[in-house]
C-alpha cells in the first residue's frame, strides 16, 4: 500500500498537465480536476490506514524513484520520506484541497480562465505534495519555488487588472527574499555536511556541530529566512494582504491552509537544527510572537473581509512559528491542522458572502446576514470560534491552549512568550467577532443577489464538522508525533503555572474579547467611531490599518533606492555597448538593403565580382 | 597529328568566357543579354572540348553536349518571357525589370 | 599536316574573338546576331582541329543554326528601328562599357594566370570521333541523356504555355 505514495503527487501534476495542454468542456475540467484530487486523497487515507495498521520498520518510508542528478559526489533523489510529520501534512493538503477544489467548481464557473484557474491548482497540489514528502531539501526547494510559482500565476490569475499583476508580483518578489536565504542556507549546508537528505543531516549535524556553534546557528537563520517569507511572517508579511487579489478558494488553499505554513513544515522538519541553535530557536519564537500581535491589531482595523482574514492568517502562523520556536513542535503541527480547517473554511464562507454580494468586499457594508444565508452563518460561526479559541469545543481552542501551555512550559519557553500569545487571543477574538457581528448581524446594507449551490456548501459543512472534531484528537496526535517530533519540556519548578490555568485564562480572555466585540460593534456603534476618529485613535487606526507602516516603510527603504540606481544605470556604458550593437546592425541592415536594387546587371555584376575574390583568395593566400 | 598546346585552346575559352561577361553587364538590351549569355556558355564548352581532346576522353565533348542542351532549353524559355515582356512593357530594358528592387 | 591544323586553330580562333567582340557591341540587333554566327563558326572549326568532329557539326546545325535562327525570328518580331539603334548608342555611350570591361579583365587575367601556372601542359593530341562519343554518350551517361531530355521536355512545356496565356488577358 505505502508503494503507492509516488501518486499522491503525481496524479495532480498528470492531471495539470493535461488542463493546461488540451481544451476540453467545462464539465469535464471540473471532473478531472477534482477527481484527481480526489484519488490522491484517497490515496493518501489508504496510505494512512496502512501505515497506521502496520508501521513501517523505523516508523518511516523512503521511496526512492530514480536519481536525479549526480555530480560530484553530490547526488540527490527524487524520493519521497513518509513520517508520522509527512503523513499529517500529506493527508491535511491532499483533503482541504480536495474540498476546495470541489468549491471551485462552483466558485470558479462563471469565469473564462476556468481549464487555466484548475490546471493552476493541481499544479498547487503537486507541488505542495512534493514540498511535504521529499526526502531531501533539493526536492523539497523544488516543491517550495513550485508552490511560489503557483501563488503567484494564482494572485495574479485576474491578470487584467493590473493591481492583480502587482499583487502577483510583490507576492513573488517578497517571498524571493526569504527563498535566497533559504537556497544559501542549503549550500551551506551542504557545503558543510555534504549531502542534503533530510535524515542524513538531522543524524549528521548533532555529531558534527556542539550546540550554539557558529555554523549551526547561521544555517538555522538561513532556513528560518526561508520560512519567514513563506509563511508571510515578521518581517516579509508585507505580501500577504495583497495576495488577496487572487480568486478566494486560492486565498483559502494556497494563502491560508496550505502554502503559508510551508515554513512551518520547514522548520519542523529541521527542528534538528534549531534544537542545535538555541539563539535561532529563540529568533523563531520572538518572531513568531511579535508577527501574532502586530498582524492581531492590523485585523481589527481592516474594512475587507479578505483582508481581515489575511491578517489572521498571518497572525495565527505567528502562533505556529511561537510554538515551533519554544519547542512545542507537535503543538505547532497540530495548529496547522486545526487552522487549515477553520481558515479553509472561513475563506470559503467569505467567497460565498462575496459572491452572495455581488463582489462586496467592505464587511461594513453587510451586515444582517444570518437569515439570509444560513448555512454560511452557521459554519462561519463555528469556523470564527474555532479560531477565536472557544473553550472545550472547538478544534481551535484545543491547539492554542497547547500552544499556550507549550509557551509556558516548553524546553524554550517564558512567562513573556506566553502573555504575549494571551494578548493575541483576545486579539483573535476581538477581532473575529467584530468581523462575524459587522457581516451577519446588524442590519442589512446590501441585498443579497446569490445563493450558494451544494457544491459549495458541503466543503464547508465537512470543514466546520473538523474545525470542532479536529480537536479531540489532540492526544492521538501527540502520541503519534512523539517518535519526530518530541515535546520538549522545561524543569518543572520553572513553569509558573498549570496547564488548566493556562486554558482557563485563555478561556477568560476570549470571553473578554467576545464581550468586548458584541459591546462595541452592536450595543454601542458610535463609541467604537468616536474612539476611531479622536485624533489619537485615528493615527492609530490609520498605522495598523496600513500594517504598521511596513509597506511605506519598505518602499522608502528598498523599492525607491532600486528604482533611482535603476535610473541611473539606464545610461551606462554597458548599456551603450548593447545600443551601439543595434545601431551597427541598423547600419549593416541599410547597406545591404542598398544592394537590393532589382537592377539584373548589378546582380551579375556581384556575383563576377565574389568569383574573382574568391578566386584570388584560392591563388594567393 | 595535331599539337595545339591545351592551355590555348582552355584560354581561347577563358576568352570568350570573359567576353560574354562585359557584354552582359554593358548591355541593357535584354536580347543581347541572352546573346551574351551563349557566348559565356561557348566559351566553357570549348574548354571542356579541349580538356576532353588532351587526355584523349569523350566525356569532354559529352559535357558540351550537355550544354548545348541546357542552352536550348534556356534560350527557348527565355526568349519566349523576352518576347512577353517586350509585349507588356514595349522595351527591352533589362534595368526597367526592377520589380525585385527593395 | 600538323601544322596545317595548328595554323587553321590559331586563325579560328582569332576570327572567333574578334568576331565575338563585334557581336557584343553592335547597335543593331540583327547584326550582333550575324557576327554571332561568324562566331560560332569559328569556334566550330576550333573544334574541329582540337580532334571534335561531331561537338564541331553540333555546334553549327544547333548553334549557328537552329538557336540562332530563333533568335533571329525575335528580333523579327521586335520590329526595331532606327529609333532603337539611337538607343543603343545612348546606353552605350559613355563610361558604361569601363565597368564590365575591367572586371572581365580581371576576370580573364585571373583564369589565364590559372591555365598558365597550373599543370595544363601537353598537346591536344587525340582524335575523338562520333562513334566513342555515342558509346560513352549512351553508355555510362545514360542518366544524363534521360535529365536533358525530360529538361528540354519541360522547356517546350513552359515555352509554349507563356507564349499560349498571352492570349488571355
Amino acid at each position: 500500500m505505502l508503494g503507492l505514495l509516488w501518486l499522491v503527487p503525481a496524479i495532480p501534476f498528470a492531471s495539470a498537465l493535461v488542463l493546461a495542454v488540451a481544451r476540453l468542456p467545462r464539465k469535464v475540467v471540473a471532473w478531472l480536476a477534482v477527481a484527481s484530487i480526489a484519488a490522491s486523497t484517497v490515496i493518501s487515507l489508504l496510505i494512512t490506514y496502512s501505515f497506521l495498521h502496520t508501521p513501517p520498520t523505523g516508523n518511516a518510508y523512503t521511496q526512492v524513484l530514480w536519481r536525479w542528478l549526480d555530480v560530484s559526489g553530490f547526488h540527490p533523489d527524487i524520493a519521497l520520506y513518509l513520517d508520522p510529520l509527512s503523513l499529517i501534512f500529506m493527508v491535511v493538503v491532499a483533503f482541504v484541497s480536495f474540498l476546495i477544489h470541489l468549491y471551485s467548481t462552483e466558485f470558479m464557473i462563471g469565469d473564462d480562465g476556468y481549464a487555466r484557474f484548475f490546471a493552476y491548482m493541481n499544479l498547487f497540489v503537486a507541488s505542495m505534495l512534493t514540498l511535504v514528502l521529499a526526502n531531501n531539501l533539493l526536492l523539497l526547494y523544488l516543491g517550495w519555488e513550485g508552490v511560489g510559482l503557483c501563488s503567484y500565476l494564482l494572485i495574479g490569475f485576474w491578470y487584467r487588472d493590473p493591481v492583480n499583476g502587482r499583487a502577483g508580483r510583490k507576492a513573488f518578489i517578497v517571498t524571493r527574499v526569504g527563498d535566497t536565504s533559504f537556497v544559501i542556507g542549503l549550500f551551506l549546508l551542504f557545503q558543510q555536511l555534504g549531502t542534503l537528505n533530510i535524515q542524513d543531516l538531522m543524524r549528521v549535524a548533532p555529531e558534527s556541530w556542539h550546540v550554539g556553534s557558529g555554523v549551526a546557528v547561521a544555517v538555522a537563520f538561513l532556513l528560518l529566512g526561508g520560512a519567514v517569507g513563506k509563511s508571510a511572517q515578521l518581517p516579509l508579511q508585507t505580501w500577504l494582504p495583497d495576495a488577496m487579489a487572487g480568486p478566494t478558494p486560492v486565498s483559502a488553499l494556497i494563502h491560508a491552509a496550505t502554502m503559508v505554513t510551508a515554513g512551518v513544515y520547514l522548520i519542523a522538519r529541521t527542528h534538528v537544527l534549531y534544537a542545535l541553535a538555541p539563539s535561532a530557536q529563540f529568533a523563531v519564537a520572538v518572531i513568531g510572537a511579535a508577527t501574532l500581535l502586530l498582524a492581531g491589531f492590523s485585523a481589527l482595523t481592516q474594512h475587507d473581509l479578505k483582508r481581515v482574514l489575511a491578517y489572521s492568517t498571518i497572525s495565527q502562523i505567528g502562533y505556529m512559528f511561537l510554538a515551533l520556536g519554544v519547542g512545542a513542535w507537535p503543538a505547532a503541527v497540530f495548529h496547522f491542522m486545526t487552522h487549515a480547517f477553520f481558515k479553509g473554511l472561513l475563506f470559503l464562507g467569505a467567497g460565498i458572502i462575496i459572491q452572495a454580494l455581488h463582489e462586496e468586499h467592505d464587511i461594513f457594508r453587510m451586515g444582517g446576514l444570518w437569515k439570509r444565508l444560513p448555512v454560511t452563518f452557521w459554519t462561519f460561526l463555528i469556523a470564527g470560534c474555532s479560531l477565536a479559541g472557544l473553550p472545550l469545543i472547538t478544534a481551535g481552542a484545543f491547539s492554542k491552549d497547547w500552544i499556550l501551555w507549550g509557551a509556558a512550559s516548553a524546553s524554550q519557553g517564558s512567562t513573556g512568550l506566553w502573555v504575549a500569545a494571551l494578548i493575541g487571543v483576545l486579539l483573535t477574538s476581538l477581532y473575529t467577532f467584530r468581523m462575524i457581528f459587522l457581516v451577519f448581524f446588524g442590519e442589512s446594507h446590501t441585498p443579497v443577489t446569490k445563493k450558494p449551490g451544494a457544491a459549495m456548501l458541503i466543503p464547508c459543512i465537512v470543514l466546520a464538522f473538523l474545525s470542532i472534531a479536529g480537536g479531540y484528537i489532540r492526544i492521538p496526535f501527540a502520541h503519534f508525533l512523539e517518535e519526530v517530533l518530541p515535546w520538549t519540556t522545561r524543569v518543572a519548578a520553572a513553569v509558573p503555572l498549570s496547564e488548566t490555568a493556562s486554558a482557563t485564562a485563555a478561556g477568560l480572555v476570549f470571553l473578554l474579547g467576545l464581550v468586548f466585540a458584541w459591546f462595541f460593534i452592536l450595543r454601542r456603534p458610535s463609541l467604537a467611531k468616536s474612539l476611531a476618529t479622536n485624533p489619537a485613535g485615528a493615527a492609530l487606526h490609520r498605522f495598523w490599518f496600513s500594517d504598521w507602516a511596513m509597506d511605506w516603510l519598505y518602499e522608502r527603504i528598498f523599492v525607491r533606492p532600486v528604482l533611482w540606481i535603476a535610473q541611473i544605470g539606464k545610461g551606462d556604458v554597458i548599456d551603450g555597448s548593447y545600443d551601439g550593437l543595434a545601431i551597427l546592425t541598423q547600419g549593416g541592415w541599410r547597406a545591404l538593403r542598398s544592394t537590393q536594387s532589382g537592377k539584373l546587371r548589378w546582380y551579375a555584376a556581384a556575383i563576377a565580382g565574389g568569383t574573382i575574390v574568391l578566386i584570388a583568395v584560392v591563388l594567393f593566400l | 597529328m595535331n599539337a595545339v598546346p591545351m592551355s590555348d585552346g582552355l584560354i581561347l575559352g577563358g576568352i570568350l568566357f570573359a567576353l560574354g561577361l562585359a557584354g552582359l553587364l554593358m548591355r541593357r538590351n535584354l536580347l543581347l543579354i541572352l546573346v551574351s549569355i551563349e557566348v559565356m556558355l561557348n566559351g566553357a564548352g570549348v574548354a571542356f572540348v579541349a580538356a576532353g581532346s588532351r587526355w584523349a576522353q569523350p566525356d569532354g565533348q559529352i559535357m558540351f553536349l550537355f550544354i548545348l542542351a541546357a542552352a536550348a532549353a534556356e534560350v527557348s524559355v527565355a526568349l519566349a518571357l523576352l518576347v512577353r515582356y517586350y509585349r507588356m512593357r514595349g522595351t527591352l530594358d533589362a534595368d526597367t525589370a526592377r520589380g525585385l528592387g527593395e | 599536316m600538323s601544322g596545317l591544323m595548328e595554323a587553321a586553330f590559331y586563325v579560328a580562333a582569332v576570327v572567333a574573338v574578334v568576331s565575338t567582340i563585334l557581336a557584343i557591341t553592335r547597335l543593331v540587333a540583327v547584326h550582333a546576331l550575324l557576327y554571332l554566327i561568324v562566331s560560332f563558326l569559328g569556334v566550330a572549326v576550333v573544334f574541329y582541329t582540337m580532334g571534335a568532329p561531331l561537338v564541331a557539326t553540333l555546334e553549327v546545325i544547333i548553334y549557328a543554326g537552329a538557336i540562332l535562327v530563333l533568335f533571329l525570328f525575335v528580333v523579327m518580331m521586335m520590329n526595331l528601328g532606327t529609333r532603337d539603334r539611337e538607343r543603343e548608342r545612348q546606353w552605350l555611350s559613355g563610361a558604361a562599357w569601363l565597368g564590365p570591361a575591367i572586371l572581365s579583365a580581371i576576370l580573364l587575367a585571373e583564369v589565364i594566370y590559372l591555365i598558365v601556372s597550373g599543370s595544363t601542359s601537353g598537346a591536344i593530341a587525340a582524335n575523338i570521333g562520333p562513334k566513342e562519343v555515342a558509346f560513352a554518350l549512351y553508355g555510362p551517361y545514360m542518366i544524363g541523356v534521360e535529365l536533358a531530355s525530360m529538361l528540354l521536355l519541360g522547356a517546350v512545356v513552359g515555352a509554349t504555355h507563356l507564349s499560349k496565356a498571352e492570349a488571355r488577358p
